[in-house]
């Protein structure tokens, strides 16, 4: 079942890893649904299956079975490169580790996506500018990675996920790597961005942060426990 | 959306910077390769031109017959008679065969001496016609010349000298116009034989000899008996059909079959020359080879170095693969990277080797027949295309393989955090 606005819609989605010896079963048939607007936190302990969900969710890996359309398109079957370009356009990556590249500046950081788009360059400019603006990194734009801070180097990566104007942003553990205040500032944007309409799927194991999310996903063994967004739960922050 | 244009450009210029020692060695690697390629391919190509000048210092595509004995009886007459043809049979065989540059007999005597003032010689004098300087490339010195139709048909004692019997006899002074005694006759001397290499002969080198028209030498010594008969046909594929119009004109009138190997011995130098242009061909595939190999090993540490380069890069590529790189703007930059090392290599080893060449050319090779023979090494546009073309694929080859690992890269994998 999905609906008009459904950004995420999965059923029965299973993963399986075949390591050749052994397979193992990551995923044991997930039914979500993410509209859009949602702020979804997923929880639950490690080797759950959260991260295999999260590259799921943002191609980067294909599913063994079950159906996924992302923003109503089906995923299965995809090409490589068509797969690259849902990347592009529809999902905003942020990672704990933050996966910045080294040796280029913020700003080109920022600007790889919109390079992979074929985006302008006037308007890759003035996007980037605009977006380093809104993270509050505009006077940092030239400096590389390793001149910024843990919390800045973060803010960055914010900014290059939404330089495509995703349909979702898709964080994984975001806060994991990051002090009390830097993690603190983190959850703020990601609260301003969903404020001003945008659809945000967290993985994550800070309480403080999956809190902020107006839905909570637990994921155990494979399997969906427990879903404060699915119908009749409660649905309301738990702020 | 339209792509920007140079993608794939824009992207390796902005890849990891290039770390220098390790370039700077993958560039010295194929550097090195091109420069053995190069030099090798030169060297050989030096060889190929001397040897071929040096071949065609006896004449070019000629053929060289010397009269023997019947080996089978024809029409009564037995085997083992000698066949000595003469002087007047040239203009026979001029008549009657067709497609021919030139026919010359060659008279020669041995021992003759020759007397210059103070000097005298031992040397084989040769009586020829006029064509038989064309058809044996005796290139007068300047100051000089060939003989001439006159002098044959007046019977002039004029004499051409070979290189090395000129400076015999007259030392420093200048020959032409000078007197030899040849034999006790004196003769002017008209020509002077430029220095050239040889490496076919039939009677010694021509530097030695003194050549003076036919119907001279036949006055001063009564002997019209041709020792040897040169022929040039119009084209190659001309002189066996050449060949066999001469055998058929001496057959006519001596009386021999025609098909009797043994009665006209013959040295066919297009024949032989097909056997030194495959033996040259040999000497520059083997040459190339080795010189390939080389620059393959260069390859291969371009292509070992673009795989460390994608191992490191791992983590870069698959970060660019989630942000929606296509596999071709991963695999474009690397195949680019390998290319650039192999075309700054191969543009390093080009000139040093042109360098090397022109320093190689300014050797003076003195009297050594050994350096002479082996030529200059030389560059040619066929040389530097072969050498661009393997580099090219080299470099192609050394990248393309590392940016097929790189476009297998697993970006969920790569992303997991640690």
């Amino acid at each position: 079942m999905t609906t008009n606005d459904s950004i995420i819609a999965m059923e029965q989605i299973r993963k399986v890893y075949d390591t050749g010896k052994v397979q193992v079963e990551a995923l044991r048939g997930i039914d979500l649904e993410i509209s859009k607007g949602e702020f979804v936190a997923i929880v639950g302990p490690s080797g759950s299956g959260k991260s295999t969900l999260m590259n799921l969710i943002g191609c980067l890996d294909t599913p063994t079975s079950g159906v996924y359309r992302l923003t109503g398109q089906l995923v299965a079957g995809m090409k490589k490169d068509e797969l690259a370009t849902v990347r592009n356009r529809r999902v905003g990556f942020i990672f704990q580790n933050f996966n910045l590249l080294p040796q280029i500046s913020a700003y080109e950081n920022v600007e790889m996506p919109l390079l992979f788009g074929g985006v302008p360059r006037r308007e890759r400019r003035r996007r980037v500018e605009a977006l380093m603006e809104r993270v509050g990194l505009a006077d940092r734009m030239e400096h590389k990675p390793t001149e910024l801070s843990g919390g800045q180097m973060q803010r960055v990566a914010v900014a290059r996920a939404l330089a495509m104007d995703p349909d979702i942003l898709l964080a994984d553990e975001p806060t994991g790597n990051l002090d009390t205040s830097s993690g603190g500032d983190i959850m703020e944007l990601f609260q301003d961005l969903w404020e001003q309409g945008g659809t945000m799927l967290v993985i994550t194991h800070d309480p403080a942060l999956a809190r902020r999310a107006r839905r909570q996903v637990e994921i155990q063994d494979g399997l969906i426990t427990r879903d404060t967004g699915s119908p009749g739960a409660d649905s309301t922050p738990l702020r | 959306m339209a792509r920007p244009r140079f993608l794939v450009l824009q992207l390796f210029l902005r890849s990891s910077r290039v770390q220098k020692k390790r370039a700077v060695l993958t560039i010295a690697a194929i550097a090195w390769g091109t420069l053995a390629l190069l030099l090798l391919l030169a060297f050989g190509e030096g060889l190929g031109l001397s040897l071929g000048k040096a071949w065609a210092g006896m004449g070019t595509d000629i053929a060289v017959i010397w009269p023997g004995e019947t080996t089978v009886p024809w029409k009564g007459l037995p085997a083992g008679r000698a066949i000595r043809p003469r002087i007047n049979d040239i203009r026979a065989i001029k008549e009657r065969v067709p497609g021919l540059v030139g026919v010359s007999g060659e008279i020669i005597r041995w021992g003759t001496n020759f007397t210059h003032g103070e000097n005298t010689v031992n040397a084989p004098v040769k009586g020829v016609g006029t064509i038989w300087g064309q058809l044996r490339n005796q290139i007068p010195a300047s100051g000089g010349r060939f003989l001439n139709p006159l002098d044959d048909a007046q019977r002039r004692r004029v004499v051409f000298l070979g290189t090395d019997l000129a400076t015999d006899l007259f030392g420093d002074e200048d020959p032409i116009g000078g007197s030899v005694l040849i034999d006790a006759v004196p003769y002017t001397v008209i020509g002077v034989l430029i220095e050239k290499m040889m490496f076919g002969n039939y009677s010694g080198m021509d530097a030695n000899h003194a050549i003076i028209p036919i119907r001279t030498l036949y006055a001063q010594y009564g002997s019209d008996r041709l020792s040897v008969l040169v022929l040039k046909p119009e084209n190659r594929a001309g002189m066996k059909r050449a060949l066999a119009g001469v055998a058929q004109v001496l057959s006519a009138k001596y009386g021999f079959d025609p098909e009797d190997e043994r009665v006209l011995g013959t040295w066919d130098t297009v024949e032989t020359g097909k056997i030194r242009d495959n033996f040259m061909l040999g000497i520059q595939l083997f040459l190339s080879i080795i010189g390939v190999l080389t620059l393959t090993v260069g390859g291969i540490g371009v292509a070992n170095i673009m795989y460390a380069v994608v191992k490191e890069r791992t983590r870069e590529i698959g970060v660019k693969m989630a942000l929606g790189a296509r596999s071709h703007w991963v695999t474009g930059p690397i195949v680019l990277e390998g290319l650039t090392y192999t075309l700054l290599g191969g543009l390093t080893g080009m000139v040093v080797a042109t360098v090397l060449v022109f320093l190689l050319g300014l050797i003076p090779t003195g009297d050594s027949m050994a350096l002479k023979a082996l030529g200059k090494p030389t560059l040619s546009p066929a040389i530097a295309a072969t050498a661009a073309g393997v580099l090219g694929i080299i470099g192609l080859l050394a990248g393309y393989f590392p940016a097929r690992r790189a476009a297998s890269v697993d970006p969920a994998e790569t992303l997991r955090y640690e």
